[in-house]
């Protein structure tokens, strides 16, 4: 991960990348229950391959390299066969001593327990937490995407970013340009906090495109008095398609907190959709005491707005909504939708950031332009209390239409574990995700998919390729490479057809965070990927595949990934993460990583 | 004359019970907190207590270990001046840093701008931090610590802070 040039904007690796066959399907990390009887399984044979990065030395590890015959038939499997008792073939990893990972609050770091030793973090150490391909400005905090698009022929970013210190404060817009979502050229801050209705911070905000050129962007501004009010900026130039400048709208704000809403409740407007009688609408989030709600406003012209009666949705018990997001998504189509995009065969996301415990939850459901109000298609896996976009450090996403490629690109802020102490050694914290396609998920109906975006292909230098790895219970095999810190990785994993037809029920409900993450064995998993192994296997982080049969008879899959022991380092947040994902009869349990 | 003292008791009793609910708001406050006595203590010195919400504590703390990072600071650098021993001169130097360059430069003012604009979730990331430098700095020596009473002080206000920010959460 060390990036020898961090001047450099344009990144550039040089490690070589290994790049698998790419499964033409999904491995979502979703937390839905396949459907009853819906779920049939493929006999599967598991093969292991360990990817290895150590801190300074290069990565040498002998290839076991097994060339034995195919060992399962492909024959379909349902779900009531029965389990018998004989030896199970796809376990993974000696057992460790080291207990389960403490349920490490979502919310904040915790306080270390007890006094130890401050870790002795070197330059060297902290250089090599630097990311070749993540988006990340040269030095200092940023949190928040805002305002993404494409603009003349490039797309834009812009972040929440402190040009100060490398922990949060004094906030103001930074900028980049790409051609591609992955090789940035950073630009001047487009926006700083320059007036009295931002002086106290320039906030998120989103983008709206209109069909006469124009491009309005529309932002959180903390007044001097920390009233959090919306403003109108565009490009001070429109003929400028890196649009460096941009100018304020001098009759700001545009928006201050509507009677009932507390004025530190009333932040990050949406990007706008084209409303009934030819007005534009835009969301805000907030909340009602404990209730998490999102209000809606109509416009005209961006500058005078009209509360909308009642709001676009609540749910009770979920709190402030921060980053609220609105889409469409096409039910039959693989392309995206335009954010206004509405009609038959079209359903709506609807997403919120829950400022209460730091993730990001949507929900499918429809959206009526009409009624102005959206509902979700199961209540039960309402905005706030059901799926998660991402269920690791993952949080306030921002979606966009890229009418470039017809794509539905979701950004999300990845804050990291390290402490502020290695971020103010380091003199920089978070990078944002690798932009991903949001489509709907035909084959479930209830969930959506995400996927790198293909651009990222392009850093591809070489391939290797391991095929039919066997790997027997307990056991780990390793893969010779060169360099192991900036990987492509594609696996996929087949479960002896007789291991599965014998898993027993277990009464004891899995669960990624709460499980001894991968050293916790049981009949059918954890099987995966132990990434960024030192030698001595002291640090390491798995990525894996759990199989566990429930009480009702359903098997179930989770994908977790173990922090608990990826780093020696006493000041890091190393929780143990992860879902159920559902499994589709005919597909295979395959994993995507990016490795960074 | 009978009713005029009577008003006057009237007044006399409706100011006091003015008075109740502030400090009972403190009191609460601090009941939730690892150190309730500290806690008290600290925010009943300071008089912008008594007309404060919960935030307005939050940053009544915040000052009050803003303040003893300072002292700690002067006290470091007395030592400095005064101290032989190698090894203790470099444990006061690098708790310098820690004190100087993340708790007063970086993690205070980033947790008291997180309060004055509402945004309490990076209050509490600054305040944990702090007490996780204050710490770092004690383990920093190896014999005994000649500030231990500062780094525990300090520390010690951090979780305190920390908890009260919670409950803005």
């Amino acid at each position: 991960m060390a990036d020898p040039n961090p001047a450099r904007t344009f990144n550039d690796p040089e490690d070589p990348i290994i790049a698998a066959t790419v499964p033409d399907h999904y491995s979502p990390l979703l937390d839905v229950d396949p459907p009853a009887g819906e779920n049939s399984r493929r006999p599967l044979k598991g093969f292991l391959v360990i990817l290895s990065g150590l801190l300074l030395v290069g990565l040498l590890m002998a290839l076991i390299g097994k060339s034995g015959p195919s060992v399962s038939q492909k024959t379909d499997l349902t779900l009531n066969a029965p389990a018998e008792s004989t030896n199970i073939s796809a376990q993974f990893l000696e057992p460790v001593s080291r207990g389960p990972s403490a349920g490490v609050s979502e919310k904040s770091f915790r306080l270390h327990s007890g006094v130890r030793a401050p870790f002795p973090w070197s330059n060297t150490m902290l250089s090599w937490q630097r990311t070749g391909y993540h988006f990340q400005p040269e030095k200092n905090w940023m949190n928040d995407p805002n305002g993404p698009m494409f603009y003349g022929g490039w797309y834009h970013f812009f972040y929440q970013y402190n040009p100060d210190a490398a922990v949060w404060g004094n906030i103001v817009w930074g900028h980049a340009v790409s051609k591609d979502l992955i090789e940035w050229l950073h630009l001047p801050l487009a926006m700083v906090a320059d007036h009295w209705y931002d002086t106290n911070g320039v906030w998120t905000g989103s983008a709206t495109l209109l069909s006469d050129g124009q491009v309005i962007m529309l932002y959180t501004g903390a007044t001097n008095e920390s009233v959090q009010v919306q403003n109108l900026a565009y490009p001070a130039d429109l003929s400028d398609p890196l649009l460096v400048d941009w100018v304020k709208y001098p009759g700001n704000p545009v928006l201050v907190p509507p009677p009932g809403i507390d004025d530190r409740d009333f932040r990050d407007p949406t990007t706008a959709w084209y409303g009934p009688d030819g007005k534009w609408r835009i969301a805000i989030g907030s909340k009602v005491n404990k209730t998490g709600i999102s209000l809606v406003y109509d416009t005209e012209d961006f500058k005078k707005y009209e509360l909308i009666e009642g709001v676009l949705h609540a749910v009770p018990g979920t709190g402030m909504w921060e980053c609220v997001d609105l889409f469409p998504v096409s039910l039959k189509e693989d392309n995206g939708l335009d954010t206004s995009f509405n009609g038959p065969g079209v359903k709506h996301v609807l997403k919120a950031s829950l400022d209460d415990d730091k993730n990001d939850y949507y929900a499918i459901g429809t959206y009526s332009l009409e009624s102005g109000n959206w509902t979700p298609d199961n209540p039960n896996l309402d905005v706030g209390i059901g799926l998660r976009y991402d269920y690791g450090k993952f949080y306030a996403s921002k979606t966009f239409y890229d009418q470039n490629k017809q794509r539905r690109i979701l950004w999300g802020w990845i804050g990291e574990t390290d402490g502020e102490s290695a971020d103010i050694k380091k003199g920089w914290a978070s990078v944002q995700s690798i932009p991903r396609t949001v489509v709907f998920d035909k084959k479930t109906g209830t969930n959506i998919l995400q996927w790198p975006v293909e651009e990222i292909k392009s850093l591809r230098k070489s391939c290797k390729k391991f095929d039919k790895l066997e790997v027997g219970p307990g056991s780990v095999v390793t893969l010779e490479l060169e360099k192991a810190t900036q990987m492509d990785i594609t696996a996929e994993f087949e479960i002896d057809k007789e291991a599965l037809k014998r898993i027993g029920e277990s009464d004891m409900e899995y669960s990624c965070s709460t499980s001894g993450g991968s050293a916790q064995r049981g009949e059918l998993g954890p099987f995966g990927l132990l990434l960024l192994a030192d030698e001595g296997r002291c640090e390491q982080t798995p990525v894996y595949f759990y199989v566990a049969k429930g009480t009702d008879g359903q098997l179930k899959t989770f994908f977790c990934t173990d922090e608990s022991r990826s780093s020696l380092a006493n000041d890091v947040d190393k929780r143990i993460f992860g879902s159920t994902v559902p499994v589709i009869k005919g597909e295979k349990l395959s994993m995507r990583i990016l490795v960074n | 004359m009978r009713s005029s003292v009577f008003l006057l008791c009237v007044m006399g009793i409706s100011l006091t019970q003015i008075e109740f609910p502030t400090s009972d708001l403190v009191k609460q406050t601090c009941k939730r907190t690892p150190n309730y006595d500290l806690c008290v203590k600290t925010l009943l010195s300071d008089p912008r207590s008594s007309h404060a919400d919960v935030a307005g504590l939050a940053m009544v703390m915040v000052d009050t270990i803003k303040a003893k990072t300072i002292a700690t600071l002067h006290r470091i650098s007395e030592l400095l001046g005064t101290t032989r021993d190698p090894k203790t001169k470099a444990a006061l130097r690098g708790c310098v840093e820690l004190y100087d360059n993340a708790v007063l430069k970086a993690d205070l003012p980033s947790a008291m701008e997180a309060l004055k604009t509402g945004v309490p979730k990076f209050a509490e990331q600054g305040t944990n931090d702090a007490a996780n430098e204050a710490d770092s700095c004690e383990r920093a020596f190896s014999g005994v610590s000649p500030i231990t009473s500062f780094n525990r002080n300090v520390s010690d206000l951090c979780r305190v802070a920390s908890a009260i920010i919670r409950l803005l959460l």
